[in-house]
C-alpha cells in the first residue's frame, strides 16, 4: 500500500514557534444529575511550525472535543487556547478545517463552495474567483468547478473540502478524521496527496493537526502522535516518529510504532514510552458506574475465537488489519473479552486465557452458561442489576431507575448507552430480561428451565418479547453510543423485514458468536460487511471464523465503502 | 414516499411535556386576548368603511376578477408568512432566552382555532386604517396568514435546530457574516421543509379565504370582493348554479396554483437537501423543467446580482456569525431568573384582569355553560373522527397498497384536501333544509366534509411505504385478513394515521365556527361552542367572545396533550418503520 509517489522526501520544515498552544485544557459537561461528565482532562498540546501532529485515540477520549476547542468552536471549561499568543474567544482565525463527513453546502458547486470563505473575508469576485480556481486545480480537481458535491464521490468531496479548506491560506490545517469516511484506497490516495502538498511548497500551510483513530494513518502522517486516554481524555503518551517519508508501513521501525501505540491504547506500555502517572491505570472495576466498553458479545465471542483459532495468540495491529478494522472497532471488544478475563493483553497482542479457551471450545449452549457466570462476577453493572432485581420481591425495576444510578457519572445519553449494553449482555445471558413496552427489568426466572429446553432441542425461548431491532440495538452496543443516523434508521428498518408480528416468535436465537445464518438474515448487511475473503487483496484476507459484529464505522458513518469495495473487488 | 415527507405536524409534536411555561405562555395569550378586546369594545362603529357592503354581486361574468382578487389575499399573506418565519424562526433558534417563551407561544398558536380570532383581529385592522377597506382587506390576509405562517415557522425553527453540526462549524469557522450565514446556509438547508410545509398550509389556507371574505362583527356584515365572498352571497341568495360555477372555479384554481407554482417550487428544492444521495423518486415538474430550460432563470437572476452584492457589503456591520464560546456566566444565569420572574408577574396580573373582566360583565358562570357547549362540539368532533376511520382508513389502505391506483388516487386527494370544504357547505345546507335534518346533526357532516381527507391522505402516504418484503411475507405466512391487518397494516400505518387525526381534529374543531351557524336563504344555528363565538362575534360581545375562545382553546389544547401527542409518541417509539 506504498504511496505512488516516489519523490517525496522528508519534511524540511523545522519545528519551532508554537502558532496554536492550548494550555490545561479541561473540559467538563453537567450531567442531569447535577454532576460532572469531564471529557477532558488537563491536556495541553503545542502545535509548532513545520509539523504534522496526529491525535490519537478510543472513542470517548475527547479528541475532537480537543480539535473543537483549538479550532475555537466550543470554549474549553478551563484552560486557554492561544494563537500566535493571542487568547481565543471566538472562531480561530488562522486555521482551516478538513471534516470527517466534508460538510460542504450541497446547494453550492464546487467552485461556489471553495469561495464561500473568500467571500466571508470580503475579497473581491474576480479576486475569488481566481484564487479558489487556484485551489482547485492544486488539489486536482479541475473540470468539476461547476458540480454539485453530490455528484462527486466521497473522495473527490473530501478533496473540495481540503481545497476549501486551503484556499483562505491559513497557518495551521485542522483536521477531523478525514480519511475514515472513505473506502481503504481512495483515503491512502488522499493521505499521499496530502504528503506531497506538505513536501511541495504550493501549501501555504505552516502546521497540521489531524484527529484520527487509525493508528497506521498517524504514524504514515504525523512527526507527533498524541495518544489520548479514553474517560477522561488526557494525554497518555508523546511519540516522536522521525521516519523519513515516504514512509513504509512494513518496515520494522513502523511496526515497532504501531505495536507501541497498541501496547500504549490497552494500557501495557512498552519500554521506553514515557507515560503519565495519571493516565497510567484505569480504576479497578468494581463499581457499577465503571464504564463498560460498547461491545456486543457476538462480536467479542468471535474475537476470542480467531485469537483461539490461530493458536491462542494474536498481535493487534495484524487483527486490525485483516478484519479491517480501526481502533474503535477491535479496542472495545478486546477490552469486554479481557474485562470477562477470556483474553489478556501482552504488549501488543493478545492472548487467550484458560477460561477462554473453554468458551471458544465450548457448544451453543455451554458457552452461553459460561459466558452468564462470568459477565455476573466479572462486569460490575450487570452484577448490580442482578442483585438489584434479586432484592426486591417481584425481581422486576423500572428502567429509570437504573438510568438514574448511571447519571451520576454519565451523561444521560451514555447512561442510556451503558444500560442498553449491560441489557444486551444480560439479555444474552439469560440473566435477565426486559420489557421495552412497560420499561422493566426483570430477573429471568425461565432462564434455566429455557436453557434446558434449549438442550432438549426446542429452540428460541426467550425472545417472545424481543422486537428485532432491540436484537440489533444489543449487537451493535457501541453503534447506540452515536446519535441515530437516518442511515442508521433505514438499516433498522430493514431488519425488520422479518417481521415483528409474525416472525417475533419464531426462532431468533441471539447469535453466539458462531457463524449463525439465522442471525444473519436478520440483518442482510452484517452479511455484507462479513464478506470473509478478499482474493484481490491479500492483506484483507481473514482466515479465521466469520466475526459477527458490525464495526462502528459501517453502521453510523457515511462509510459504506469498505464494505462495498470488497463487493467490487471480489467481482474482478 | 413524497408524502410522508410533507405531513405539516409531525416535527411540531416533538415538544416537550407541559410545563409550566406553557401555562404562562396560555396565560400570556388571554391578556393579549382581553387587552385587544377591551380596546375593541371603545371602539363605534363610525370608522368602518361604508363602500363595503354586506353583499357582492353574484354576476358570473365578475368571477374571474374575484378569482385574482383571493389569489393575491392568498400570495400576500404567503408573504408574510415568509418574512414572519425568518424572523420569528431565526431568532427563536438563536437566542435560548427568547426560545423559552417564543416556542410554547407558537405551539398554542397553533393548536387553538384561528377563525375564532377573526372578530378580534377584524376589531383591531379597522381600527388601524379607520374609514378604509385596507383594514379589512387585512384582516382577511391575516386570516390567511394565521392559517399558514406557524407551520411555517415552526419547520423553520426546525431545520435550523437539527442544521448539521459540520455545516454550522464550517460557516463559522470561515467567519461568515450574520447575513452570509442566514442566506447561504440557514435559508438554503432550510429550504425543503419551508417549501413543503409552504405547499401544505397554502392548501389549507383556501377554507379560511373563503371563510374570512365575509364576516359579521359588531352587527355588521361585511363581503369583500373575492370568491369566498361569492360563494356566502349566492348562498344566502339560494343560487346554487352560482355557487357549482364558483366551485370548478376553486377547483381550477387550486389545481393551477400546485401545478404552476408549488409543484415547479418543490422541483427546485430537491436541489437544497442534505442528505448527499439522491432520493429515490425525486418530485418533477413539466413547468419547472420548460422554465429551467428557458433562459429566464439567468435573465431574471442578473439585476438582482448586485443587489446581492450590495446586501452582502451592507450587512457587514452585523458583524460576524458566532456562537459564543465563553462559558455561562453566573450573571446571565441571574439575568435569566429576573426575566422569568418578570414574564410570570406579569401573566398572573393579566389572568387575573381578564378574568375580573369576565366576571364584572356576564359572570363566571358563563363559563360553565361555554364548557357545555364545548362538549357538545367535541362530541361531534370525536363522532367526525370515527366515522373518518372506520371509512377512509380501509379505502386509504386499499389505494396506498394498489401503486397503480393511488398514482392516480392521489393528485386527486390532494385536491380535495386542499379544497375549501365551506364552498360545498350551500349545497349540503340545502339538502338539510329539504329534509328537515337538524343541523345539531347535520353540522358533522359539515365539518366532516373538511377534515376527513386528512385521515384519508395520510393513510393512502402511509400503506404506500409499507416494505414490499413485509407485504411478501404476509402473503407467504399465509396470514388471514384479519391477522394481516392486526399484525402488518394497521401497525405500519399507525403513525401516518396519528398525523392525520390531529390534523383532522384541528380542522373540525376550525370547522365547527363556520359549521355550527349556516346560511342557506334561512339561517341554521346548531348547540355548540362553534355557534356560540359565531354570534358573539355577530353581535360583538366582547366577553363571550373571550370566554368561548378560552373554552375552545382549553378543550384543544387538552385533548392534543392528553390523547394525540400520547398517540404520537406510541408511534414514534412502536411503529415508526
Amino acid at each position: 500500500m506504498t504511496t505512488t509517489s516516489t519523490t517525496i522526501v522528508a519534511t524540511t520544515k523545522t519545528a519551532s514557534v508554537p502558532i496554536i498552544s492550548a494550555e490545561n485544557i479541561r473540559k467538563v459537561y453537567p450531567t442531569p444529575d447535577g454532576g460532572e461528565h469531564c471529557v477532558l482532562d488537563g491536556v495541553s498540546v503545542d502545535l509548532r511550525e513545520g509539523e504534522i501532529v496526529a491525535l490519537l485515540g478510543k472513542s470517548g477520549s475527547g479528541k475532537s472535543t480537543l480539535l473543537r476547542c483549538i479550532a475555537g468552536l466550543a470554549a474549553p471549561t478551563s484552560g486557554v487556547v492561544r494563537y500566535r499568543g493571542e487568547r481565543l474567544r471566538a472562531a480561530n482565525p488562522g486555521v482551516g478545517m478538513v471534516f470527517q463527513t466534508f460538510a460542504l453546502m450541497p446547494w453550492l458547486t464546487v467552485q461556489q463552495n471553495v469561495e464561500l470563505g473568500l467571500e466571508a473575508h470580503g475579497v473581491t469576485p474576480a479576486e475569488r474567483r481566481e484564487r479558489a480556481l487556484r485551489a482547485i486545480d492544486l488539489i486536482g480537481l479541475d473540470g468539476y468547478e461547476s458540480a454539485y458535491p453530490r455528484e462527486l464521490s466521497g473522495g473527490m468531496r473530501q478533496r473540495v473540502g481540503f481545497a476549501r479548506a486551503l484556499v483562505v491560506e491559513p497557518d495551521a490545517l485542522l483536521m477531523d478524521e478525514p480519511f475514515s469516511a472513505l473506502d481503504v484506497l481512495t483515503s491512502e490516495n488522499l493521505r499521499s496527496e496530502l504528503l506531497r502538498l506538505w513536501a511541495g511548497s504550493d501549501m501555504p500551510t505552516q502546521a497540521v493537526l489531524i484527529v484520527t483513530h487509525n493508528i497506521e494513518e498517524a504514524i504514515q502522517l504525523a512527526d507527533r502522535v498524541l495518544v489520548l486516554s479514553s474517560n477522561p481524555g488526557r494525554v497518555k503518551a508523546e511519540i516522536n516518529i522521525r521516519l523519513p517519508r515516504p514512509r513504509d508501513r512494513r518496515s520494522p521501525e513502523f511496526e515497532r510504532h504501531v505495536d507501541d501505540v497498541y501496547g500504549i491504547l490497552t494500557g501495557h506500555a512498552p519500554e521506553g514510552v514515557a507515560i503519565p502517572a495519571q493516565g497510567r491505570l484505569s480504576p479497578a472495576p468494581t463499581h457499577a458506574d465503571t464504564r463498560i466498553p460498547h461491545a456486543s458479545v457476538s462480536g467479542m465471542s468471535g474475537l476470542v475465537q480467531i485469537v483461539h483459532a490461530r493458536g491462542g495468540q494474536a498481535g493487534l495491529a495484524d487483527l486490525a488489519e485483516e478484519l479491517l478494522f480501526e481502533v474503535d472497532d477491535l479496542l472495545p471488544l478486546v477490552d469486554f473479552a479481557v474485562l470477562l478475563r477470556l483474553l489478556e493483553v501482552r504488549g501488543a497482542s493478545v492472548r487467550v486465557t484458560d477460561e477462554g479457551r473453554e468458551y471458544a471450545r465450548s457448544d451453543i449452549l455451554a458457552a452461553k452458561e459460561m459466558f452468564a457466570r462470568l459477565v455476573r462476577e466479572r462486569v460490575p453493572l450487570v452484577k448490580t442489576i442482578c442483585t438489584a432485581l434479586a432484592a426486591v420481591p417481584d425481581g422486576k425495576l423500572r428502567r429509570n431507575f437504573f438510568v438514574d444510578l448511571l447519571r451520576r457519572s454519565f451523561s444521560e445519553e451514555e447512561a442510556n448507552v451503558q444500560l442498553d449494553i449491560a441489557i444486551g449482555w444480560g439479555r444474552h445471558g439469560e440473566l435477565f430480561e426486559y420489557d421495552a413496552d412497560t420499561r422493566q427489568l426483570a430477573l429471568d426466572v425461565g432462564g434455566h428451565a429455557a436453557m434446558s429446553a434449549v438442550a432438549r432441542g426446542r429452540t428460541g425461548l426467550r425472545v417472545d418479547r424481543v422486537r428485532p431491532d432491540e436484537i440489533l440495538a444489543a449487537e451493535e452496543g457501541s453503534a447506540r453510543a452515536q446519535p441515530r443516523s437516518s442511515q442508521r434508521r433505514f438499516h433498522r428498518s430493514s431488519s425488520r423485514s422479518i417481521g415483528e408480528g409474525f416472525a417475533g416468535r419464531a426462532d431468533l436465537r441471539v447469535g453466539s458468536g458462531r457463524p449463525d445464518s439465522r442471525l444473519r438474515s436478520l440483518a442482510p448487511r452484517r452479511a455484507a460487511a462479513n464478506m470473509r475473503t478478499n482474493p484481490a487483496t491479500p492483506s484483507t484476507t481473514v482466515r479465521a471464523p466469520l466475526l459477527m459484529t458490525t464495526p462502528r464505522t459501517r453502521t453510523t458513518r457515511p462509510n459504506r465503502n469498505s464494505s462495498r469495495l470488497r463487493h467490487t473487488l471480489r467481482r474482478r | 414516499m413524497a408524502m410522508t415527507r410533507m405531513l405539516p405536524v409531525r416535527a411540531t409534536l416533538r415538544r416537550p411535556r407541559l410545563r409550566w411555561v406553557d401555562l404562562v405562555v396560555g396565560g400570556a395569550i388571554l391578556v393579549v386576548l382581553g387587552l385587544v378586546l377591551r380596546v375593541g369594545q371603545d371602539m363605534d362603529v363610525p370608522f368602518v368603511p361604508s363602500n363595503v357592503g354586506p353583499t357582492i354581486s353574484t354576476d358570473p361574468g365578475n368571477i374571474p376578477f374575484y378569482a385574482a382578487c383571493s389569489l393575491l389575499r392568498m400570495f400576500v399573506a404567503l408573504a408574510a408568512s415568509l418574512v414572519f418565519t425568518f424572523i420569528y424562526a431565526t431568532v427563536a433558534a438563536r437566542s435560548k432566552r427568547a426560545e423559552k417563551a417564543m416556542i410554547p407561544v407558537l405551539d398554542i398558536l397553533q393548536s387553538v382555532p384561528v377563525l375564532g380570532f377573526l372578530s378580534i383581529t377584524v376589531t383591531a385592522f379597522i381600527a388601524l386604517f379607520p374609514g378604509s377597506a385596507l383594514g379589512l382587506e387585512c384582516a382577511s390576509i391575516f386570516a390567511i396568514f394565521t392559517a399558514m405562517a406557524w407551520n411555517m415557522a415552526f419547520a423553520f425553527y426546525y431545520s435550523l435546530r437539527s442544521q448539521p453540526k459540520p455545516l454550522d462549524e464550517a460557516g463559522r469557522l470561515m467567519r461568515l457574516t450574520r447575513w452570509q450565514r442566514f442566506w447561504k446556509l440557514d435559508v438554503p438547508s432550510g429550504m425543503v421543509p419551508l417549501i413543503w410545509n409552504g405547499m401544505l398550509s397554502f392548501g389549507g389556507a383556501w377554507f379560511f379565504l373563503a371563510a374570512s371574505e365575509t364576516i359579521s362583527v359588531l352587527n355588521h356584515q361585511y363581503a369583500l370582493p373575492g370568491i369566498g365572498s361569492y360563494v356566502a352571497t349566492a348562498s344566502s341568495e339560494k343560487q346554487l348554479g352560482k355557487i357549482a360555477i364558483a366551485i370548478c372555479v376553486m377547483v381550477v384554481m387550486v389545481v393551477g396554483v400546485n401545478f404552476l407554482f408549488w409543484r415547479p417550487l418543490v422541483a427546485w428544492a430537491e436541489k437544497f437537501r442534505i442528505e448527499d444521495s439522491v432520493a429515490a423518486d425525486v418530485p418533477r415538474s413539466v413547468v419547472f423543467d420548460v422554465v429551467r430550460r428557458s433562459s429566464v432563470p439567468s435573465l431574471m437572476a442578473r439585476p438582482w446580482r448586485p443587489v446581492g452584492r450590495w446586501l452582502d457589503r451592507a450587512t457587514r456591520v452585523f458583524g460576524v456569525t458566532t456562537a459564543s464560546v465563553t462559558p455561562e456566566a453566573e450573571t446571565k444565569r441571574r439575568g435569566d431568573a429576573v426575566f422569568d420572574f418578570v414574564i410570570v408577574a406579569l401573566v398572573a396580573v393579566g389572568v387575573w384582569r381578564a378574568l375580573d373582566y369576565v366576571h364584572d360583565t356576564v359572570g363566571l358562570g358563563e363559563f360553565v355553560h361555554a364548557f357545555w357547549l364545548g362538549a357538545l362540539t367535541f362530541g361531534r368532533v370525536v363522532i367526525v373522527l370515527i366515522f373518518s376511520t372506520l371509512v377512509w382508513v380501509p379505502i386509504g389502505v386499499w389505494i396506498g397498497m394498489n401503486p397503480r391506483v393511488s398514482r392516480i388516487a392521489q393528485p386527486v386527494v390532494q385536491v380535495f384536501a386542499s379544497f375549501p370544504a365551506n364552498f360545498v357547505f350551500p349545497i349540503v345546507v340545502a339538502v338539510l333544509i329539504a329534509t328537515g335534518i337538524s343541523l345539531n346533526w347535520g353540522s358533522i357532516l359539515l365539518m366532516a366534509l373538511g377534515a376527513q381527507y386528512y385521515v384519508l391522505f395520510n393513510v393512502i402516504a402511509g400503506a404506500s411505504t409499507i416494505p414490499n418484503d413485509l407485504r411478501e411475507a404476509a402473503t407467504l405466512f399465509r396470514l388471514s385478513r384479519w391477522q394481516k391487518w392486526r399484525r402488518l397494516v394497521i401497525p405500519a400505518i399507525f403513525p401516518s394515521y396519528v398525523t392525520g387525526g390531529i390534523t383532522a381534529s384541528g380542522g373540525a374543531w376550525n370547522a365547527s365556527i363556520v359549521a355550527e351557524v349556516v346560511t342557506y336563504g334561512t339561517t341554521l344555528t346548531a348547540a355548540g361552542i362553534g355557534a356560540y363565538i359565531a354570534e358573539a362575534t355577530a353581535t360583538g360581545n366582547f366577553p363571550d367572545i373571550l370566554v368561548g375562545l378560552v373554552v375552545m382553546s382549553v378543550y384543544v389544547v387538552v385533548v392534543n396533550r392528553l390523547f394525540w401527542r400520547r398517540l404520537y409518541k406510541l408511534a414514534q417509539g412502536r411503529y415508526s418503520l
